[in-house]
């Protein structure tokens, strides 16, 4: 079979994968675009609230919006794209990556590699909840899907599990569109998602909010007819005593999300907390061809960082396949106290500068986030709804560079 | 004299704020921390205003439906209310992003637009 040849072969085109083609067209490399679906946006096409793009169009979008405006960006590029194709698997050697689509067959012999496959959501089955398996249990992104991208009205009364944003977004569009929200449930003291939420989807309607508490049964046999909700002691253990039935023919879970990594986890390392590949400042892994950029690195809050990294793994790529990115000594960041996500996982001594993101286990006041004791930043109230940036200039990661390893940590103070 | 107890959203911090009201005049804010947060709870406690997202229904089109917004805040006391006009409005497919499906919306100088194009 013939392979097409190509610089940079982008995998997924929401917010990251769109960015990442657009700017590695600029470069001046050959770009294909592969999308699984029929169109290009990814998630952004069925999160219908505004809240996107204050960064990077200084304007507020809703998602479709945000997505039209890079697609956009993406039209004017010389990037090619190719919809309904779904990667069947990415071959290292070569690299060769075999794709499906209505058309047929294709493989492509690429120079680079941008995976921007997106996450996926942690679904029921991994919840372990007992109970009977009836229908009118869906992620909040399939509910989401079903009523602002389709048209349908997935419930009449619905529990949602989990206050993450999206699970707080979708309790106001849900009750918006006429579906009853009987309660949101957080197994955490404090809300997942950020007090913008809390006061806009939830306060604005009366929807309650309970903390630590979490379902204990789902029941119904063909269609769910209701959850037990229970409260949960400092370890999520379910304090007995405490269950309460409520009524509802539909769970909606928001219980996080994991990033994609299917076909390229045989070859490259994974950060076991991010659970995305660990990559240097430039997005790439460590298979030097493989670029990652967006939420399949590791789950980050907002598109417009998304996007934004998606740049910087085409433009990285572009160089890549030219044979112009040159890097530098590899220097290890280490987590260190209260830092669970943390992207990237190598600083590239080579780089002009570096931006570091990371987030907090539990929401902290008056602390210090230091990086190897070279960069610091006081943060007022730090929040693990909201992932913290830190800039790293040229002179700060020279230095950071001679060391074997740095670390980063969040300490009170 | 009535007192409103307020999470100031304006930043992550979160300040709780006391605002204290004389029918539909504020007297004092409390509890911030910073200059933004007086101001969110002026417009707050008086008419908390919200843009508001939903979906038109889409008529001959692929798509059912298409998704609008309000291209201004309006009050968020006539969510209920634009809920109920907006379950009354189509538009015929094809639809453009950006078109105005109604003007000054609910007499609230907002237009209710699209925000993406439905086929």
């Amino acid at each position: 079979m013939r392979a097409y040849k190509v610089d940079v072969l982008v995998i997924g085109a929401g917010a990251a994968g769109m960015a990442a083609a657009a700017a590695a067209a600029r470069a001046r490399a050959s770009v294909v675009l592969l999308e699984r679906g029929e169109r290009l946006g990814g998630v952004l096409e069925q999160c219908i609230h505004p809240g996107f793009g204050l960064h990077r169009y200084r304007e507020e979008l809703t998602g479709p919006e945000f997505a039209h405006r890079l697609r956009g960006e993406l039209e004017a590029s010389d990037a090619d794209v190719l919809t309904e194709a779904t990667v069947l698997d990415i071959h290292p050697d070569g690299p060769k990556v075999v794709v499906i689509s209505p058309k047929g067959l294709k493989v492509f012999r690429p120079k680079a590699v941008v995976w921007a496959a997106g996450a996926r959501e942690r679904p029921f089955g991994a919840l372990r909840i007992p109970g009977t398996r009836p229908a009118g249990i869906f992620t909040a992104g399939l509910a989401q899907r079903l009523l602002d991208l389709e048209g349908l009205r997935p419930a009449r009364r619905a529990v949602i599990l989990g206050s993450g944003d999206i699970g707080l977004i979708m309790a106001r569009r849900l009750h918006l569109e006429g579906v009853e929200v009987a309660a949101v449930l957080e197994i955490q003291p404090f809300p997942g998602g950020l007090t913008r939420n809390v006061v806009q989807c939830l306060q604005d309607f009366g929807i309650p909010l309970f903390l630590s508490h979490t379902v204990a049964e789902v029941h119904g046999r063909k269609r769910l007819t209701g959850i037990t909700a229970v409260r949960v002691d400092e370890l999520w253990h379910p304090i007995p005593g405490t269950g309460r039935y409520i009524e509802a023919d539909a769970l909606i879970l928001s219980v996080g999300l994991i990033p994609e990594v299917r076909p390229v986890e045989g070859f490259v390392a994974l950060d076991p907390v991010n659970r995305g590949p660990r990559v240097n400042g430039w997005l790439q892994t460590e298979a030097p061809w493989l670029f990652a950029a967006g939420n399949c690195v590791a789950v980050f809050d907002l598109v417009d960082t998304v996007a934004e990294l998606g740049e910087r793994a085409g433009t990285a790529a572009a160089r890549y396949a030219r044979g112009e990115l040159s890097r530098g000594r590899r220097v290890s960041l280490v987590r260190g106290e209260n830092v669970v996500s943390l992207v990237p996982s190598y600083l590239d001594g080579a780089a002009e500068g570096a931006r570091v993101y990371l987030r907090v286990p539990r929401p902290m006041e008056g602390v210090t986030v230091d990086l190897g004791g070279v960069v610091r930043r006081k943060i007022r109230v730090a929040r693990p709804a909201e992932m913290i940036e830190l800039s790293v200039n040229g002179d700060a990661l020279a230095e950071l560079s001679r060391r074997p390893e740095v670390t980063v940590e969040v300490r009170p103070g | 004299m009535t007192e409103v107890k307020l999470v100031c959203v304006s930043c992550p911090v979160g300040c709780e704020l006391t605002v204290v009201l004389e029918g539909k005049e504020v007297v004092s804010v409390t509890g911030n921390r910073c200059p933004r947060g007086e101001e969110y709870a002026r417009a707050e406690a008086v008419e908390p205003m919200r843009v508001l997202m939903t979906l038109v229904r889409v008529e001959d089109g692929r798509d059912r439906v298409v998704s609008v917004k309000t291209d201004r805040p309006i009050p968020l006391r006539l969510f209920p209310q634009a809920m109920d006009r907006v379950r009354e409005l189509s538009v015929k497919a094809p639809v453009r992003i950006g078109t105005v499906i109604e003007k000054d919306f609910l007499s609230t100088d907002a237009n209710l637009v699209t925000t993406r194009t439905a086929h």
